[in-house]
């Protein structure tokens, strides 16, 4: 295991020089002052690898991209990135165990990593505890802000509070009741929260919610309460989890529930990752919420999606998290170029007020350490991606959301000493 | 009447899950007493060989009849799951008779194996296995008498079990220059499209019913009927019966409990496979699918009496209109003005996750009252 590890680790950074020295422009490749070693840390085997390892390739990409490009400069040297990837395992322990070991043995400056909340609870008090940084690529709950992670996903108000007000406003269920559906763990009960208290400011109702345990497939008793709940059709809000879709679009398909019949989904875990794995038949004319969306005409949206196909191959997708994962390295490389070391507390300064040209658009690093970002709802198209029907301007991130009950009227600001995590506005 | 009808299939639908993947396990678990935590892992190779019949039926020369596919693989499935079974009676579970625990083990460790050979292997090859597997197997069985008591007959083992290599290569590599979809390994879930006759609602009484569910109440009602024929009306289900209420009297008598032990697991298996057939048709079909299953399918067969096939069949179906009438909360909408205390309880539990939580302790107290389960199994075997 070791070493079969250690010979993956030899290749990896074998072809990296190789790809380093076969495209490199300006005449900078080879040419490093110096190497640093940042850590990689995602599930690389287990039920989450399926979709963890995408973020392992566009951070891979992102890496030799800036390397081939000249590396980063610090101090007027030129650092080489190299990288140590390491297994999470989706198992959450091991993330713990994983970061101590990247942070202590191998002393990188930085961890790119985790996809679950579950894995980002289990790490934080590592990083916090060891005053090392995590960079967190992914869509998530919010309620939370370390001093020592860096979120670049969204939080809800940059997701499904926009496509809740979308549903409910300008869908053609538009007016319609809400049946709210998801997988049993933290993310989908903090989001239909706040979808819930949003729904009741809209003037809507609510008419149903229901969890289904994860690894559960059987959705016929979720079925029939939601035909119960909304005999005529109306707007289903879904946060299930991975195969969970498989089940639920099949399924719902087959009782016809369907656009046709007016009921439409909207989806906060679906990409077109996702899109192609469940089959866009069962998923056409239902809609998604993202930041980042493949579809988006843009050219720095192109050159990423052509990038990440020349360099993984033809038939693979770009999505949101993938995105973050990318945005997330060059913001890292920026900051650290900024604050010239690669010391962690300089390099947290540095970061905040970061902005870079995503693939999204423009973000910012705000002093919550999240982004600000650009909200877009789509449609789910018949050859598997979004046809994009709205963009927000650029969203500020609430680390607190200001919907949820528990954390209204609060807010977090790490710039300010006196401010820190939580303070009331 | 409508809604006591919808809720009544409802539960039958659930229900039929549940039974069509615990039967095999009732078979292997409940008559020959092997705990095989691979049991979801067969499941899985059933729903996997689903999916390969399906890509293998959009060849051309096999799409006229590609409406048929689902039909074929139930059959494949069974052989399948049957012949990955009878391997893994033969090399580990024969070793392991009388040892409960050290089964579990060796049997969760082959599950572990299977997930990840799935994961690695190209399915192109991996039926190319089992097809090698099917041939080395069965082959010299089929040789006439004579070559069998030869003193020669491991040189023909022998030279079939090459000759089983061979066509399992060879098909591999055809399947996988032709499908170039099964050529690739892979870890993400694959999808199984039902034929198009068999998507969309049937309407009965005024009710519209999904078409899968009602073709998946169809497959359990076949396997259980035909199970139960073969055990109660064939010369080798008496034989079974009979070594699982007395062993060394069978063996006494002239029995080939080895070979009955065999035909057993081999069918257990094979239903597990049909299990995965019908499974892939609600859900995606993955390394991961049977695991989901493993636990209600040892519940049923607990729940219904070891060693009783219409025990598991009550427990199932009496889970799955359970699950129904808790989990969407049907006595609501029965007896819409209870008490408000009441309807509170009801509504609290109106949910899948909290109406597991309830049919699980529903079981548990059941439990206390009867260990053995609905219909505990008399006879001498129990004493011993």
């Amino acid at each position: 295991m070791r070493i079969s590890r250690r010979i993956l680790a030899g290749l990896a950074t074998a072809s990296l020089a190789v790809t380093a020295t076969s495209c490199g422009g300006g005449g900078t490749s080879g040419s490093f002052d110096d190497t640093v070693t940042v850590g990689i840390l995602h599930s690389l085997s287990g039920t989450m690898a399926i979709s963890e390892s995408t973020l392992v390739d566009t951070e891979k990409m992102a890496i030799e991209e800036i390397n081939a490009a000249g590396g980063v400069t610090v101090g007027g040297k030129s650092y080489k990135i190299e990288y140590i990837v390491e297994d999470g395992a989706s198992d959450w322990p091991t993330f713990a165990e994983k970061s101590k070991k990247l942070i202590d043995q191998d002393g990188v400056p930085v961890v790119f990593g985790g996809w679950t909340s579950a894995s980002r609870k289990a790490m934080l008090p590592v990083y916090e505890s060891k005053d090392a940084f995590l960079y967190y690529p992914i869509q998530y709950e919010a309620q939370e802000c370390s001093n020592n992670i860096f979120y670049t996903g969204a939080t809800p108000n940059q997701q499904s509070e926009p496509a809740t007000d979308f549903m409910y406003k300008r869908s053609p269920a538009a007016g319609g009741d809400f049946f709210l559906v998801g997988s049993d763990y933290v993310f989908p009960r903090t989001s239909n929260t706040i979808t819930k208290a949003q729904v009741k400011q809209l003037g809507g109702k609510v008419v149903g919610e229901d969890y289904l345990p994860l690894g559960n497939t059987e959705v016929a008793p979720i079925i029939s309460k939601i035909k119960k709940a909304l005999p005529e059709g109306g707007i289903i809000i879904n946060t299930l989890n991975g195969d969970q879709n498989v089940a639920f679009f099949k399924q719902i398909q087959d009782a016809g529930i369907t656009p046709s019949s007016g009921y439409y989904v909207m989806n906060y875990s679906i990409a077109e990752e996702e899109i192609s794995t469940i089959g866009p038949e069962f998923l056409e004319g239902h809609y998604g919420a993202w930041n980042y969306m493949m579809s988006i005409d843009t050219p720095a949206s192109k050159k990423f999606a052509a990038s990440f196909k020349k360099r993984w191959g033809a038939d693979r997708v770009v999505a949101d998290p993938q995105e973050s994962a990318y945005n997330m390295v060059y913001l890292w490389k920026q900051a650290v170029e900024d604050a010239g070391t690669f010391d962690d507390n300089a390099v947290r300064e540095a970061l905040v007020g970061q902005k870079f040209d995503a693939p999204q658009g423009p973000v910012e690093v705000m002093p919550n350490h999240h982004l600000s970002q650009t909200v877009r709802i789509g449609e789910i198209n018949a050859e598997g991606g979004f046809t994009i029907l709205e963009e927000t301007g650029v969203v500020l991130p609430q680390a607190w959301n200001q919907k949820h009950p528990s954390s209204k009227g609060f807010a977090c600001d790490w710039t300010d000493p006196s401010k820190g995590e939580k303070y009331k506005l | 009447m409508e809604l006591l009808l919808d809720s009544l299939f409802n539960g039958v639908a659930i229900g039929s899950v549940l039974l069509v993947a615990a039967l095999g396990l009732a078979i292997v678990f409940g008559l020959m007493g092997v705990i095989n935590l691979a049991h979801g892992e067969l499941m899985m190779l059933g729903a996997y060989t689903t999916y390969v019949t399906q890509l293998i039926f959009k060849l051309p020369i096999l799409k006229p009849f590609y409406n048929s596919y689902i039909i074929v693989s139930i059959f494949l499935a069974f052989i399948v799951s049957g012949v990955v079974g009878i391997l893994l009676e033969k090399t580990i579970i024969r070793k392991l008779y009388g040892s409960p625990l050290e089964t579990l083990l060796a049997t969760w460790g082959v599950s572990l194996i299977l997930q990840q050979f799935v994961r690695s292997v190209p399915l192109a090859y991996g039926t190319g296995l089992v097809i090698s597997l099917l041939i080395g197997l069965f082959l010299p069985t089929t040789f006439p008498s004579k070559i069998k008591e030869s003193i020669n007959f491991k040189y023909f083992k022998f030279s079939s079990w090459i000759f089983a290599a061979l066509t399992g290569v060879l098909t591999g590599s055809v399947i996988s220059s032709s499908v170039s979809k099964l050529s690739r390994a892979s870890a993400r879930n694959v999808d199984v499209t039902a034929p198009s006759w068999m998507r969309g609602q049937v309407e009965i009484i005024g009710t519209a019913f999904p078409k899968t569910r009602l073709m998946i109440i169809v497959i359990t009602l076949i396997s259980v009927i035909a199970i139960t024929l073969f055990l109660n009306q064939s010369a080798w289900g008496m034989r079974i019966r009979a070594v699982t209420q007395n062993r060394q009297m069978s063996d006494c008598l002239g029995i080939s409990t080895e070979k009955v032990d065999i035909i057993t697991f081999g069918i257990g298996s094979g239903l597990a496979g049909v299990a995965g057939v019908a499974v892939s048709l609600l859900g995606s079909v993955g390394p991961n699918v049977g695991g989901n299953y493993i636990v209600g399918c040892f519940m049923v067969v607990v729940l219904g009496g070891v060693g009783n096939l219409l025990g598991t069949v009550l427990a199932s179906f009496g889970i799955g209109i359970m699950t129904d009438l808790i989990g969407a909360g049907r006595l609501l909408s029965i007896w819409p003005d209870m008490p408000l205390p009441l309807s509170n309880t009801i509504n609290f539990f109106a949910t899948t996750s909290m109406a597991r939580v309830m049919i699980f302790a529903l079981i548990v107290i059941f439990l206390q009252f009867k260990p053995t389960g609905l219909f505990p199994q008399k006879g001498r075997m129990v004493e011993n």
